[in-house]
Formats: C-alpha cells, sequence, structure tokens
C-alpha cells in the first residue's frame, strides 16, 4: 500500500475475492454521451478559438501598420488555408459563444433536468451550424456587393 | 520496512491538500470567467456583425471604423476580455491535463505572457489605428 488512500479503495467482486477500485473511473469507462461529448466541445472550441485571435491580432496589427501590411493579411486570409483557419475560428467561435450561454444558465440554477440538458445541447448544436452558415453567407454577400 | 513508509504518507489528508490549492484565493479564478464571458456575449455579437459588414473592406475603411469612438472603445473592450477569459480558460486546461508541476508551473506563466502580450499587441494597434 503506496498511500492511505488506496485503503478507500477495496473492494470484493461477487464471489468475494479482494479488487482494487478506480479511484475516479475515467473517461474510457463511459459510453460517449450528449453531456459529456458537449462539455469536452466547449474545451476544443474554446482552445480552437483562442488559437483564432491570432489571425485578429494580426489582422489589427496589420491594420495598424498600414496599406502593404493589410493587403498582405487580407491576401492571407483568401487564400485557401486562410480561409480554412478563418472558417474554423467562426465555427468554434459560435459553437463556444452558445455553449457558453447554456453554462451561464447552469450558473444561475437553470436547466439542469436531463430533458432540458438534452434540449440545450440540440440548441447549441443547432444554433452554432445556423449561425455559422448565416455569418458566411452574409459576408460573402458583403464581399461580393 | 520503516524507511518505506514516506513522511508523505503519515501525514493527514488535510495536512497534505494544505497549501497545494486554491486556499485563500476561493471562487476568483472561476468568478473572474462568468463575468469575462458575460460581457463578451454582447461583445462577441457587436464584433461577430461588425466584422461580417467590413469583409473585404480597404485599409483606409478599417481605420475609419475603428477610429469612431464608439467602435475603438467596443474594439477595446473586447480585447481585454477576450485576452483574460482566454487566459483563465487555458490556465484551466494546463491545471488539468499537464501533471508534472515543474511544467504546468512554467505552462502556466507561458500562458499569461502569451496571452498578455497578445492583448496588448491588439490593444495598441488599436489605440494606433484610432488615434494616429
Amino acid at each position: 500500500m503506496k498511500d492511505v488512500r488506496d485503503a478507500l479503495m477495496v473492494g470484493h467482486t461477487s464471489d468475494g475475492t479482494l479488487v482494487r477500485r478506480p479511484l475516479s473511473p475515467h473517461l474510457q469507462v463511459y459510453r460517449p454521451q450528449m453531456t459529456s461529448v458537449l462539455s469536452i466541445m466547449n474545451r476544443v472550441t474554446g482552445l480552437a478559438a483562442s488559437a483564432g485571435t491570432v489571425l485578429l491580432v494580426w489582422w489589427l496589427a496589420a491594420a495598424a501598420a498600414g496599406p502593404a501590411a493589410f493587403e498582405h493579411v487580407q491576401w492571407f486570409i483568401g487564400t485557401p488555408v486562410g480561409l480554412f483557419m478563418l472558417f474554423g475560428w467562426t465555427a468554434s467561435l459560435m459553437y463556444h459563444f452558445w455553449g457558453g450561454l447554456r453554462h451561464l444558465a447552469w450558473d444561475a440554477g437553470w436547466g439542469y433536468e436531463l430533458d432540458k440538458t438534452h434540449l440545450t445541447g440540440w440548441l447549441t448544436i443547432g444554433a452554432t451550424v445556423v449561425s455559422t452558415v448565416l455569418i458566411w453567407v452574409a459576408g460573402l454577400l458583403v464581399l461580393r456587393s | 520496512m520503516q524507511e518505506a513508509i514516506s513522511i508523505k504518507v503519515r501525514r493527514s489528508q488535510l495536512g497534505r491538500v494544505r497549501g497545494s490549492g486554491a486556499a485563500g484565493s476561493g471562487v476568483h479564478h472561476w468568478y473572474a470567467e462568468r463575468v469575462t464571458s458575460i460581457a463578451l456575449v454582447p461583445l462577441t455579437l457587436w464584433f461577430v456583425f461588425s466584422m461580417v459588414r467590413l469583409a473585404g473592406a480597404t485599409q483606409e475603411s478599417v481605420a475609419g471604423w475603428a477610429g469612431h469612438p464608439w467602435n475603438t472603445v467596443l474594439l477595446l473592450s473586447l480585447v481585454g476580455m477576450t485576452f483574460h477569459h482566454m487566459q483563465l480558460g487555458i490556465q484551466v486546461v494546463l491545471e488539468d491535463y499537464v501533471h508534472d508541476r515543474r511544467v504546468q508551473s512554467l505552462a502556466i506563466l507561458a500562458n499569461k505572457a502569451i496571452c498578455g502580450l497578445l492583448g496588448l499587441l491588439a490593444a495598441v494597434s488599436v489605440l494606433k489605428l484610432a488615434l494616429l
């Protein structure tokens, strides 16, 4: 016994043999569910949205530096890689935005019931898709005009 | 046999956790994360709306837009709230997944530095666009 906490982890199987129980069952034990998958997604999109801010800083710094630097960043955003990054940033920011509202509702004490949790989960996914598509359609329309 | 049991094992569970958690600062980190996220709800909506309207804009029109006092103030607020929220969020991820204490401490410091510098660079750029 390496640790006193091990004493709390001893259990019996049905035939009476002693087993060492896991102290905290981890991810691999569970089937993916709406609750856990969306929770992980909130973190992943938070990190992706953070990475996307580099694009924002570059864009702002280039605008401050002058027309030549600004044209360069505008050119980069127009390349396939740039467009992919901008789209990824939009989508992750939208997920984190809607998922964040869901978390704020929980913090206010609302929406813990399983049916409400599932409803707001689907709403988060739906709102992410709809808002991301709307932003890009609107952006492309502005670009055309 | 006595040698095998380290001093750590003989300490009480309370003694072991003291000083290695959020002792004293309580819910500050959690609370700051919520406050910044609430501020970011309207700011993000405004930002996304503005970016759509500025799609393909020239440097001149972006500078004109950023120079409008309200836009300058909202941009600075957005930058401040975004990079503060980002620093808090990334720190939680580092605390959860980086298990080596020394590496974790260094990663948290690096995160603070990177978020701080990016935020300052963005803020100075906004000010330069607006004031110069």
